[in-house]
């Protein structure tokens, strides 16, 4: 969590190379879907939903958004549990990439009915690129428990 | 009673039935926040104390975390310059011959703005008070577009002032607290900004979609923007002071209006908060409820308007002070009933675009009343009808320089 939250402040600086920005990508986004996979948790809802009001406080956005999103994800995540053990990386790389996709389309419904306005499909698109380009770290966490459980070894 | 022994000893949870109940809770706590949040509205309270405490924390963390790129970014641009001193001394001389025939240009439409502004007696907007400040985060997601600023309360910064780089309108403060400020990009998707095109007058809304060019709607007129067109702020509302530079307009891959915004020429780094208060905003609105309302304009077949309301509606000069001399044009500030705006000490110069006086009396029309707008349309006749009625018309000046030309407002 604090790895996480590093990464975000640090990828907050206003920092241009060259004319372009740093990306902003959902850090705890790989949170939501590393905890979910690694196994049911009484504590992990309530880790993602203090990550999520940091990330809005932090981006300045509607208190409770983001929050909402990731727990979105991580129910996602969560209820396809069964259908994602034992499946190989690629796999695992493509479930991470839809539970991504239906918390930003819920972000998406959200600031729209909040705003009513649209937002921009294109800026979505990069966000949703440099999330998923995370699943590495996700991968880690979920390794580092398998790896710590002797019924996996 | 040992464990063992109690009949609750016995139960277990199920993980996945306890892990889901927790899931609900927190999104039911999530949904809360989410609804109860008022990120939109103007006033400072609604900011909240979380969001007060939370860029307390985070501005000075920014600062420091930002420190390092700030300061390779200065070294490389002296190495540049360094390189490219020549180059640079004959652009500079270049664009120095240019600038000195805009400053005569200036000087004189200056003097030219100042005679007619003392003749039609308009008062000018109060010059407007700036604090600098730094950037210190930075957020660019679709959802929010938002920055922090080290300048906050102390410094009297407000939630509504108008933020500007050097080059344009960058956004507008939603939040304060001591040392900080959320700033409200142009691009965020709950940004509205009012603006018009410099060419053609015409006016639109500047809604941001968390892009990096932010569409234009409610477009009005016929054939209102073409391709390059500059866009100013139109000072509607009064939340932006009109005249500050926005961009350029250009089509949209999507068939839509959309600006490339000047504030995107260089890196927003630092940044003036203007502590601009519209003239609503320092009005005595008390003591302006209290003026008695005139009576209502009878109908084309009823009773007859009361000569004295006819009389007074061609004045123009809606102050009850005579406009002072030409030298200090902008010293006619609007003076409110309480005097609470600030002294008229003027440096144009300091100023980031020069306003014209349309802005107050496009303002100030909520002070209109119907009743007070007899045969003349104009703005300033049916202005002074109202605020000139108790101390009559003021005496116009004599002008020592009448313009030879036709007047240009």
């Amino acid at each position: 969590m604090l790895q996480v939250i590093a990464a975000t402040i640090l990828l907050g600086i206003p920092l241009r190379v060259f004319g372009l920005q740093l990306p902003e990508p959902i850090f705890p986004m790989a949170l939501a879907f590393a905890w979910a996979v690694i196994r049911p948790s009484i504590l992990a809802p309530f880790g993602i939903l203090l990550l999520g009001l940091f990330l809005d406080l932090f981006w300045g956005g509607p208190l409770g958004l983001w929050a909402l999103c990731l727990l979105i994800a991580y129910g996602g995540a969560l209820a396809g549990r069964s259908m994602m053990a034992g499946q190989n990386r690629a796999i695992l790389w493509a479930w991470y990439g839809v539970t991504t996709a239906t918390a930003m389309v819920a972000g998406y419904l959200f600031v729209m009915l909040d705003s009513r306005s649209t937002p921009g499909l294109v800026p979505m698109a990069w966000q949703f690129l440099a999330t998923i380009v995370l699943y590495p770290y996700a991968q880690r966490l979920i390794d580092l428990f398998e790896d710590a459980d002797v019924r996996f070894r | 009673m040992s464990l063992r022994d109690n009949p609750l000893g016995e139960l277990k949870v199920p993980l996945t039935w306890a892990a889901a109940i927790a899931l609900v809770v927190a999104v039911v706590a999530a949904t809360a926040i989410l609804l109860s949040d008022r990120r939109e509205t103007f006033k400072a309270e609604a900011y909240g104390v979380s969001r007060r405490a939370s860029d307390k924390v985070l501005a000075p963390v920014g600062d420091v975390l930002a420190t390092p790129g700030r300061w390779t970014g200065a070294g490389v641009d002296t190495i540049r310059d360094y390189f490219a001193a020549g180059s640079q001394n004959r652009q500079l001389k270049a664009e120095l011959k240019e600038m000195r025939q805009w400053r005569d240009v200036a000087i004189a439409l200056k003097d030219e703005n100042a005679r007619y502004r003392t003749l039609l007696g308009l008062k000018t907007d109060p010059p407007i008070p700036m604090v600098a400040a730094r950037i210190v985060t930075d957020s660019r997601g679709p959802f929010a577009d938002t920055r922090l600023a080290n300048a906050g309360s102390e410094r009297g910064v407000k939630a509504g002032n108008p933020v500007m780089s050097e080059n344009g309108l960058v956004g507008r403060v939603i939040g304060v607290t001591n040392g900080a400020s959320r700033v409200l990009l142009l691009t965020d998707i709950a940004s509205r900004t009012p603006v018009m095109i410099d060419r053609t007058n015409a006016r639109a809304i500047l809604t941001g979609d968390g892009g990096p060019n932010p569409r234009l709607d409610y477009l009005r007129g016929r054939d209102p923007i073409r391709e390059g067109d500059r866009l100013l702020t139109s000072g509607d509302g009064g939340v932006v002071p009109r005249g500050l530079p926005v961009g350029t307009a250009v089509k949209g891959l999507d068939g839509r209006w959309r600006v490339v915004l000047a504030s995107d020429a260089a890196p927003i780094d630092f940044v003036r908060i203007l502590l601009f208060e519209d003239f609503t905003q320092v009005v005595n609105q008390k003591e302006l409820s209290q003026t008695p309302t005139p009576p209502p304009t009878p109908g084309p077949g009823g009773a007859t308007v009361k000569p004295e309301v006819v009389a007074e509606a061609p004045v123009p000069a809606p102050a009850p002070k005579a406009p002072p001399a030409a030298a200090k044009p902008s010293s006619t500030k609007a003076k409110s009933a309480d005097d609470a705006a600030p002294d008229t000490a003027t440096k144009p110069a300091a100023k980031p675009n020069p306003k014209t006086g349309d802005e107050t009396s496009a303002k100030s029309a909520p002070a209109r009343t119907p009743a007070t707008t007899p045969a003349a349309d104009r703005k300033p006749a049916a202005k002074t009808s109202v605020m000139a009625k108790p101390n009559g018309p003021p005496k116009p000046k004599p002008q020592p320089k009448p313009p030879a030309d036709g007047a240009q407002t």
